[in-house]
């Protein structure tokens, strides 16, 4: 087993419905190895627990069946290891860009001014110098969400979580953003687990696309997408794979 | 020109007063003249008189609004960020908001007297019921996804607090503390005019009551007027160098 992998070894979750105490399954059995620096993204309906999946491996919820390992080890609660892009950015609105990416290093082992070498690198890896003292409110959302994607890098985590992260944006914006994520990723060469509802965009990004169904929240199949980065959308290749993914939904 | 609307509706009034002073539409002794009201705000000012009244107000409000504010900061936090404080505290200071302010006026004098401490105390109790209701609220409804974000990136307790958690719960601070500033200065005047004893811009209005002058009222009035429209622009300045930094609220 490589050292930073990724692995859900048989996870389930059940929630407590609160009006009946009656356990809800959310997700059952769910395995998975993933390899550093791969690039998996998870796609399925709304309330397939894909979601839940990501809170699971980010650890703000540590209530689940089965294990996850990183790097050979079972997860604990949240760590600098794993990073996170949140579908709403989430950033704090006193604080301004330059302020917001440092969020992530208030409790890394950088000294101070290595801390703010690294705050300029990502700024300027996200294309943002010349917004870094801009605050939240001032910026559009597609820039919120670079910020965003900044903050959840600057630990060098060994995997960033993506939860929807373009999932508000509009068309155009969005676009962008997916050719750039899949620059950092290239130029970063972190594992990256993207959840997402768009076919199009787990199958431009993703070495690998997880396929998910609902009810409970289960894997229906992977699908090894198999082409070099980077992508040209237009690939027919990608196309027809789309249209293959998709029919997994239309079928349904 | 739309600026000026506003002022429209005062000057018709002032002018209607002055023609009806002037053609002497009202035979009571009450009615007095703008020239009156306006030849008495000059020798108040130039006498002092007005100086000493309005300088005793504003030590009280101050100072009541400086303890009530800082107990209700206090009391706030401890509703707001502790579920046992919220427990023992909340259902007592519930119960407590419920009863009118002035009714307090019978306890505080029995036990304060009528003098400064009495209405120092009535203005801080003004003070800090918006003050706790706000710091409390805007600390408890601090956004779970920010709380989040603390977790992430392994905040302590204190970091969550101090970077978080206040921050977040800061415009809501800010609006009990305006608004607690506005009460007070209301209560001011609520207080010289039940406690009566002592200097302030209140007693020069029972003054002019007292004695009929209207003059010396209706120039009270303006007085008290301008100084509440003045705290409420000064926390309006604050307020939106406030928003500057926050975007919207």
């Amino acid at each position: 087993m490589q050292a930073n992998s990724l692995v859900l070894d048989h996870v389930s979750k059940h929630f407590t419905q609160p009006n009946n105490g009656a356990a809800l399954q959310v997700l059952d059995d769910i395995a998975l190895n993933i390899a550093p620096g791969e690039f998996i993204s998870i796609v399925g309906a709304s309330g397939c627990g894909k979601s839940t999946l990501l809170r699971l491996i980010l650890g703000l919820e540590s209530e689940f069946e089965g294990q996850i390992l990183l790097g050979g080890r079972a997860i604990r609660g949240t760590g600098l290891e794993r990073g996170i892009v949140f579908q709403d950015h989430r950033l704090f609105p006193w604080l301004n860009v330059r302020d917001n990416i440092a969020v992530g290093l208030k409790n890394s082992p950088l000294a101070s001014a290595a801390k703010q070498q690294v705050v300029r690198e990502h700024l300027a890896l996200v294309g943002l110098e010349r917004f870094a003292e801009a605050y939240p409110h001032q910026i559009s959302g597609g820039m919120a969400q670079r910020v965003a994607i900044a903050r959840g890098l600057v630990n060098r985590p060994s995997v960033l979580l993506l939860d929807e992260p373009f999932g508000a944006l509009d068309a155009l914006t969005r676009a962008r953003l997916q050719n750039e994520l899949q620059r950092i990723w290239a130029q970063e060469n972190i594992t990256m687990v993207l959840v997402t509802h768009d076919v199009e965009e787990a199958v431009f990004l993703g070495d690998r696309v997880v396929v998910m169904q609902p009810n409970p929240g289960r894997i229906k199949r992977i699908v090894d997408v198999g082409l070099p980065h980077p992508r040209q959308r237009s690939d027919a290749r990608l196309v027809a794979l789309r249209d293959d993914v998709l029919g997994d939904f239309l079928d349904a | 020109m739309k600026a000026y609307r506003g002022w429209l509706l005062p000057l018709v009034a002032l002018g209607a007063w002055w023609l009806a002073s002037e053609y002497g539409w009202s035979r009571s002794g009450l009615w007095v003249s703008p020239q009156q009201v306006l030849a008495t705000a000059i020798h108040e000012v130039a006498s002092g008189h007005l100086w000493v009244a309005l300088g005793a107000s504003l030590a009280r409000d101050l100072s009541g609004f400086a303890i009530g504010a800082g107990l209700g900061l206090a009391l706030g936090c401890v509703l707001g960020l502790s579920a046992l404080g919220n427990r023992l505290l909340g259902p007592s200071f519930n119960t407590f908001k419920q009863v009118s302010l002035f009714a307090w006026i019978p306890l505080i004098s029995v036990w304060f007297g009528l003098g400064d401490v009495a209405k120092v105390v009535f203005l801080s109790l003004a003070a800090l019921v918006p003050v706790v209701v706000n710091t409390a609220d805007g600390l408890r409804n601090v956004p779970l996804p920010l709380l989040e974000v603390a977790r992430v990136y392994g905040y302590s307790r204190w970091q969550s607090l101090t970077l978080v958690r206040l921050p977040a719960a800061l415009p809501s601070i800010f609006t009990g503390l305006y608004l607690g500033l506005i009460y007070s200065w209301l209560a001011t005047i609520g207080a010289e005019y039940l406690l009566v004893s002592g200097e302030g811009i209140g007693n020069t209005l029972i003054d002019g009551s007292e004695h009929f002058r209207m003059d010396l009222v209706l120039f009270g009035m303006l007085v008290i007027g301008t100084v509440g429209w003045l705290l409420n622009s000064l926390a309006r300045l604050a307020e939106r160098r406030l928003q500057r930094l926050y975007g919207t609220f």
